[in-house]
């Protein structure tokens, strides 16, 4: 390894002890645009699966899924723009580029995994040419659900990417243009759609789904 | 609005979810302090604007976010190919009617053992 090589890093556990109050990126979104309710009428579903635990993995596909297979007990996706998941379906992995991983955890586990993950690959990052790197994103971003007979229709409207079945199997994930912002769309069951967002654009895209989905009476679930 | 073929994702997106990134295959001087300044300004500012065929840099900006390359025709402004980067292209001026595909092929086959080779060196 050469002289210029960080041989160390710090991990820091970024999920703020009990005592500090948390609040995910859309609190404020939804206090001040409102909560439209669920009711008979809608058609559409929206969700949010606030303060999840999400993890961005870089490195070299054969090294890390061998580590996340120890550690998680299911591999990294083979394909290009395909996400798996654990039976539960609570813990998923997605494909967003040769190199690129995004672990989705329950709230509160990303911490201790990226720790294991860290032990697993423990021998590959003295390897000078077998290089990886592990990222806490959970404050970065945040994670939607749609739900409803008419949710697709939503996507039509907001999105250039074709989200027929037949361009859009369920295991699919993409990371595309949505109402001019960028975000990460995923479908990991048959019905229901997955919608990955910044922080920064969280507000906006609330807002812009609130809209959309008014023809279609869209409720929030809380 | 027209759709662009990524190497990397395997599949057609949207040309909204690119940028173009000027001309491709511009190689770095090995050694810059024995560059002449001619040499140098070449380098980092002179690009080529032919008739015809052309290679260019895109990055798939809101996608993978890889860098690779597309042959472009500047007159009728065709995509002929895209390919990633450290290949060789197949349309090029001299074939504009595409080299045969297996020797590209062969060729890419090649270029892949040479950097595996390179990899294994430089762990030694």
């Amino acid at each position: 390894m050469s002289e210029q090589t960080a041989s160390w890093f710090n991990v820091y556990n970024v999920r703020p002890e009990t005592e500090v109050p948390t609040e995910s990126p859309l609190a404020w979104s939804c206090h001040h645009s409102g909560r439209p309710s669920v009711s008979e009428k809608s058609r559409v579903v929206l969700r949010e699966r606030a303060m999840l635990g999400h993890l961005i993995l870089r490195g070299g596909a054969i090294m890390l899924d061998e580590a996340v297979r120890e550690v998680l007990g299911f591999g990294l996706p083979g394909r290009p723009n395909t996400l798996t998941r654990d039976e539960s379906g609570e813990r998923s992995i997605q494909w967003l580029s040769p190199d690129e991983w995004l672990v989705i955890v329950p709230g509160g586990e990303e911490f201790d995994l990226e720790g294991k993950l860290r032990e697993a690959l423990g021998d590959a990052h003295d390897s000078s040419d077998n290089h990886y790197a592990i990222v806490n994103v959970s404050g970065g971003q945040t994670l939607l659900e749609l739900e409803g007979e008419c949710a697709r229709e939503l996507l039509m409207k907001s999105t250039p990417y074709d989200v027929h079945p037949d361009a859009f199997p369920v295991g699919k994930g993409v990371t595309t243009i949505f109402a001019k912002a960028s975000l990460i769309l995923r479908r990991p069951t048959e019905d229901r759609w997955e919608l990955v967002l910044r922080r920064s654009f969280a507000d906006y895209l609330y807002r812009w789904i609130l809209d959309a989905g008014r023809e279609y009476a869209i409720g929030v679930d809380a | 609005m027209f759709h662009i073929y990524c190497p990397y994702c395997e599949e057609h997106r949207e040309e909204e979810e690119f940028h173009p990134k000027g001309q491709a295959h511009i190689a770095r001087p090995e050694d810059p302090e024995a560059c002449s300044d001619e040499q140098w300004g070449d380098y980092l500012f002179f690009r080529d604007n032919p008739r015809g065929i052309h290679h260019e840099l895109w990055v798939h900006a809101v996608g993978c976010r890889k860098f690779f390359n597309i042959t472009r025709n500047t007159v009728s402004y065709e995509i002929l190919e895209t390919y990633k980067m450290g290949e060789a292209p197949r349309f090029t001026a001299e074939h504009p009617e595409g080299r045969p595909a297996e020797t590209v092929a062969a060729e890419r086959t090649a270029a892949g053992a040479d950097k595996v080779e390179r990899q294994q060196g430089a762990k030694a």
